[in-house]
């Protein structure tokens, strides 16, 4: 069984790499709305460091989004989803692997750059590796929600926006706390517990809602 | 092994497209389904590898009771199921590895390629590649991952005739191996120990 759940990884990363733009096009969209942001609210540095870490994780909350309706969708209409679903490993490992494959080529390289982005809204080094941390903490949880919301619009056409809009609101959650880690640091440790806390229970749980979604859709 | 498909009804949209459906497959021997458009040819499949669920009766696997045949079957249904931005190679390794449960019946990869005179284009990515050598490919996964059941939607769809003689040839020695094969489909099978499977819509 895990020698199929390691096979699935790489067949993932190998999509990712071959099929191209997955996690170049997210970082550009990242900078697109990191570089908007500055020009709405004005040459302003002290506001600009105040709401930075928030216009980051905000950038980052939508960077994610971008890509995560093909998680299952492309294997839905090829019919590779059927196949795996005939496999004798859990549909629900099967979801958790897609899920820290997509984390690993999109969503950690956002946290990778997210410092680089963070310099042009006037953060310091100290806000730097906070909001870098906070991100890297709380964007599993983000993936993980996206992952449901991608397993219930799986066989719709256009289940992109569906997916959207059904997922955001799910993640208010983690976008409260990983701000608030972000801005709290080391003073107040309770948000970025929470936040991987947060990012613990998606990953015990979402893989159960998606797999659960995933064999309904197949009817 | 032996499959016990007894009273079953599957619904699709509220529809009921199969009911009371009633038969028993022993090793080595073949059904091959037929019907109009529509009869439910493809949704028997489906049901019996486990995709849809059953409304009412039941399926037994080797005495066992199952609510399908899904670990025991393989499926090669219209869509083919590989990725067209892999190699043909790449995606039946996948698939060795993904749905092989008795390892040491399956055919190595480049075996399976063989199998299926695809060797020459292993290397290409699924995308390059014509529909006929695209369902070559998805067919070649019933070798690298040794199931006993085999159930095949319209398995000839888009093949050449040496590519069709190949596969009914492939048919033949898996029964006489003693597996099974559910067929659905429109063209005459020339199998032995095959029996008919007449739907009405």
């Amino acid at each position: 069984m895990s020698g199929a759940l390691a096979a699935l990884f790489w067949r993932e990363l190998r999509i990712a790499r071959r099929s191209g733009g997955g996690a170049s096009i997210g970082i550009v969209f990242f900078l697109v709305l990191a570089a908007m942001f500055p020009f709405a609210v004005g040459p302003d540095l002290n506001l600009l460091a105040r709401i930075g870490p928030a216009i980051l994780w905000i950038a980052v909350l939508l960077s994610t989004l971008l890509g995560l309706d093909r998680l299952f969708q492309a294997d839905h209409e090829e019919g590779s989803l059927d196949l795996m679903l005939m496999s004798e490993t859990s549909l629900e490992l099967i979801v958790l692997t897609k899920c820290a494959a997509h984390w690993l080529t999109t969503a950690l390289p956002l946290v990778v750059v997210a410092p680089l982005f963070g310099l042009a809204l006037a953060q310091d080094a100290a806000a730097l590796e906070r909001v870098t941390l906070s991100l890297l903490a709380g964007t599993p949880a983000l993936t993980l929600i996206g992952a449901i919301g991608a397993a219930v619009t799986v066989s719709l056409r256009r289940g992109g926006l569906l997916m959207a809009v059904l997922v955001l609101p799910l993640t208010t959650p983690v976008l409260i706390f990983g701000v608030s880690a972000a801005g709290a640091g080391a003073a107040d440790p309770a948000p970025f517990a929470i936040l991987c806390a947060l990012s613990l229970a998606a990953i015990a749980g979402a893989p159960f809602a998606a797999a659960a979604a995933l064999r309904f859709g197949g009817e | 092994m032996r499959l016990d498909v007894s009273d079953i009804r599957v619904e699709r949209g509220g529809r009921r497209v199969l009911d009371g459906l009633r038969f028993v497959l022993q090793p080595s021997e073949a059904l091959i389904v037929t019907g109009p458009n529509g009869a439910g040819k493809s949704t028997l499949l489906r049901a019996l590898a486990g995709l849809l669920p059953l409304a009412a009766g039941r399926i037994t696997v080797a005495g066992e009771e199952a609510s399908s045949a899904r670990e025991v079957a393989h499926y090669v249904g219209h869509t083919d199921g590989n990725k067209a931005s892999l190699t043909a190679g790449e995606n039946l390794c996948f698939w060795a590895a993904m749905l092989a449960s008795e390892k040491s019946r399956s055919l190595p990869v480049a075996k399976a390629v063989e199998a299926f005179a695809l060797t020459r284009i292993a290397d290409l990515p699924v995308a390059a590649l014509s529909a006929g050598q695209r369902r070559r490919i998805a067919l070649a996964r019933l070798f690298v991952a040794a199931r006993p059941l085999w159930l095949l939607d319209e398995p000839m769809t888009a093949l050449d005739a040496n590519s069709r003689a190949i596969l009914l040839a492939h048919m033949e020695s898996h029964l006489g191996e003693g597996g099974m094969i559910v067929a659905a489909t429109h063209r005459a099978l020339d199998l032995p120990n095959a029996r008919q499977l007449a739907l009405r819509q």
